[in-house]
């Protein structure tokens, strides 16, 4: 207001001046810098994981498979019942092929371990779907044994003592003379996907964990889609705005930051003990996962719902439309998108979420996919969990494959989300 | 200096009188406001506004920002009930009828008194179905024939029509913006409305596009009661019939705009609108 104010004219080119903006650019440079430097290291110790995940997890996307003429003889196997034969023999007949100079039952059982435990009933069913082989010889592969799996991947040390590995020099003779016979493969292990968990690591696979994970989320979106579309709808466009709307908005939005486990006790509790639903089911799972996953439903919802500009609400109220119209017509498909990318966001989530699911003992083991939502199963975490607290050497990198599976389920959905928020996101 | 002789803001003027001047030949009326008082929470924005709004012709409210304008015209077609905490008192009488009576239903009284706002705000969709929205949901239209009907007339009111013709399956939003606001404008008569609220349509647009709307709304009143809200002396001078004046939530002066205009009886419209304050 005053003339005084003013200290007439300004010296831009003193060397206060000049200090002074030479701070205020230091002052953004290092802004910048840290701003650098957190990102690269976020991104590094991303890379260290992954990086280690693979290396970690690559050899379980190989399985090692023996290739092996199993002669079918019919003293063993009665064409009329083929399920029924002697096929611990024929499989005994069959390594001895390749090593007539085992005659001992303890070098038969070392020979008997370089196949997986299952074969025999690998040949049974294969005889059983073709009978017609009875009499004559069967050419099949079946998975190595987990420690013929590791040495053959380069995993076992075989200048060790013999004492000090896993496959001793009996065996390692076997497998060298297989080798050189050219009976030993190591296709892509599609068991990983397509069987279910076993004793057995080169049988164990992620089927059931990946149907059970499907059934929780079905479960988990099936109810916390309405019902958080429903709630955030009423708070937002309906709800007085009043101490006990600010009430319920608070817990709503503490209830996002409860530690997931107390979601498992409650579920443990109240789905499982009160209401009786079987434990291990995908269904007590997928209530818990929707439990955990409403109040984010509920806040993205009302976000998507408030970043809809008031003026359209202005335009459909203002040519006569009741509220119940507004929204239907126009707020909720404007931010259909945005609710999309959210669910999809806390569906991911959901996916990785473990602790609840050990609670309401997901963490079974089951050795074949559900068959629906009340049978026992596994989730992909906690499959990756059990497999983790598993001593033999091929759940390792079992453990490391499931984990880069799960991952790969998580890019996949946030991919969808991002590829929906572009495609479809509005600008004003 | 010049604002030293008026009442410091938003300070409640205890007693004041409006000054009103009738017309030479007056037209029967259509909105009648009575001692209209309204509240923002504890915040009172208009102290008692009586006002008789006269049918088929266009009535332009003027005054400084913030002075209840937009207020008092969202009161007409209660936009105002939308607004948390806001509180109206006094009477609004459409046709005879109290627009606040709780018989009365908001949905029909906003199709009857429909309104155009600042900002272009088409909703977005194609062009056909911004204007088809109004008579859809409220049952206008028996056939799909006749809602064509409709927005091709509406269109053509708003003149629009020759603009869109080729694209009225393309997005509202793709218009320019004074193209947006007459496509607002034909979204709203296209309920067959009796009053058209317009607040402040014009100041997005350009000049060019102005005018357009200018000679619409001249074209409109014919068939329709406007009320408009504009902070250009010269467009209210241009399309209004009548001006009333507002100031710190009090209506001032109304009257015939050639009267406001050229000899208003109230200082403060003097100064007002000879840009001494605003
Ligand atoms: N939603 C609201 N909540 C609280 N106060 C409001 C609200 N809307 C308007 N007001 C207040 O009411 C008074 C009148 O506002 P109004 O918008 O009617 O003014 P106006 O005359 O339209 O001004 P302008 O010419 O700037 O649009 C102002 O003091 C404003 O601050
Ligand atoms: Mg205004």
């Amino acid at each position: 207001m005053s003339e005084t104010a003013l200290t007439g004219p300004v010296d831009w080119t003193s060397e206060n001046a000049v200090g002074r903006r030479r701070s205020r650019h230091a002052a953004n440079r290092r802004l910048q810098f840290y701003g650098i430097a957190a990102i690269s290291t976020a991104i590094g110790l991303l890379g260290l994981l992954i990086t280690t995940l693979v290396i970690g997890g690559y050899p379980a996307f190989l399985q090692t498979k023996i290739t092996l003429d199993f002669p079918i003889k019919a003293e063993y196997v009665d064409a009329a019942d083929p399920a029924a034969g002697n096929y611990r023999n024929v499989v005994r007949d069959a390594l001895l092929q390749i090593a007539p100079e085992a005659t001992t039952p303890p070098q038969q059982r070392m020979l008997g371990q370089l196949l997986t435990n299952n074969t025999q009933f690998f040949v049974r069913d294969a005889v059983v779907a073709n009978p017609s082989v009875i009499g004559g010889t069967l050419t099949l592969t079946v998975p190595a044994a987990d420690p013929i799996d590791q040495l053959n991947k380069g995993l076992i040390d075989r200048t060790l003592p013999e004492n000090q590995r896993r496959v001793n020099d009996v065996q390692l003779g076997f497998y060298d003379r297989l080798v050189e016979a050219g009976q030993v493969s190591a296709p892509f292990n599609w068991a990983l996907f397509f069987n279910s968990d076993s004793r057995f690591p080169e049988l164990a696979g992620l089927a059931g964990a990946i149907t059970g994970s499907f059934y929780a989320l079905l479960i988990c979106f099936l109810i916390s889609f309405p019902v958080g579309i429903a709630a955030a709808i009423y708070l937002e466009e309906f709800a007085p705005r009043n101490r006990w709307t600010y009430l319920i908005e608070v817990n709503i939005n503490n209830l996002a930051a409860v530690p997931s486990i107390v979601f498992g006790l409650l579920g443990l509790a109240v789905f499982i003990q009160l209401f009786g639903i079987p434990r291990s089911a995908p269904l007590a799972g997928g209530m818990v996962l929707a439990l955990m996953t409403l109040p984010t439903m509920i806040i993205v919802t009302r976000n998507a719902l408030k970043a809809v500009p008031p003026s359209i609400r202005e335009g459909a109220l203002g040519v006569g439309a009741s509220k119940h119209q507004v929204i239907m017509h126009h707020v909720l498909p404007l931010s259909l998108p945005g609710i999309l990318t959210g669910t999809i966001i806390g569906l991911a989530q959901a996916l990785g979420e473990t602790a609840p699911l050990l609670l309401v003992g997901m963490n079974a083991f089951i050795t074949s996919p559900p068959g629906g939502f009340l049978e026992a199963s596994t989730a992909l975490p906690t499959q990756i969990f059990i497999w983790a607290d598993s001593p033999e050497r091929g759940f390792t990198s079992r453990t490391s494959a499931g984990i880069l599976v799960l991952l790969g389920f998580l890019i996949v959905m946030n991919g969808i989300a991002i590829f929906l928020r572009q495609r479809l996101e509005r600008r004003w | 200096m010049a604002q030293a002789a008026l009442a410091p803001r938003d300070a409640a003027p205890a007693v004041f009188q409006t000054v009103r001047t009738p017309d030479l030949h007056p037209r029967p009326t259509k909105v009648k406001a009575d001692t209209v008082k309204v509240f923002y929470g504890q915040k009172q924005a208009l102290h008692g506004v009586t006002i008789d709004i006269p049918e088929k012709a266009v009535t332009a409210f003027i005054g400084p920002s913030g002075c209840g304008k937009s207020t008092f015209l969202r009161c007409l077609n209660r936009m105002n009930d939308t607004i948390d905490g806001c509180r109206v008192e006094g009477e609004i009488l459409l046709d005879n009828r109290d627009i606040y009576d709780p018989s009365l239903d908001v949905v029909e009284l906003r199709a009857r008194v429909g309104m155009v706002f600042q900002k272009p705000n088409p909703f977005p969709k194609s062009i056909f179905e911004n204007v088809a929205y109004g008579p859809r949901i409220h049952g206008l239209a028996r056939s799909k024939a006749e809602l064509e009907e409709i927005v091709v007339a509406s269109l053509q009111k708003a003149s629009l029509f020759n603009e869109v013709k080729d694209r009225l399956h393309e997005p509202g939003t793709g218009l320019s913006g004074g193209q947006q606001q007459r496509l607002c404008i034909a979204r709203t008569i296209a309920v067959s409305p009796d009053v058209i609220l317009m607040d402040e349509p014009c100041s997005a647009l350009d000049p060019i596009a102005t005018a357009k709307v200018e000679e619409l709304i001249d074209e409109l009143r014919k068939n329709f009661t406007i009320v408009i809200v504009t902070h250009s002396m010269q467009q209210a001078a241009r399309v209004s019939q009548r001006t009333a004046f507002f100031h710190l939530g009090t209506l001032v002066e109304e009257g015939p705009t050639d009267h406001v205009f050229t000899n208003p009886s109230e200082r403060r419209t003097q100064d007002y609108i000879t840009g001494r304050f605003g």
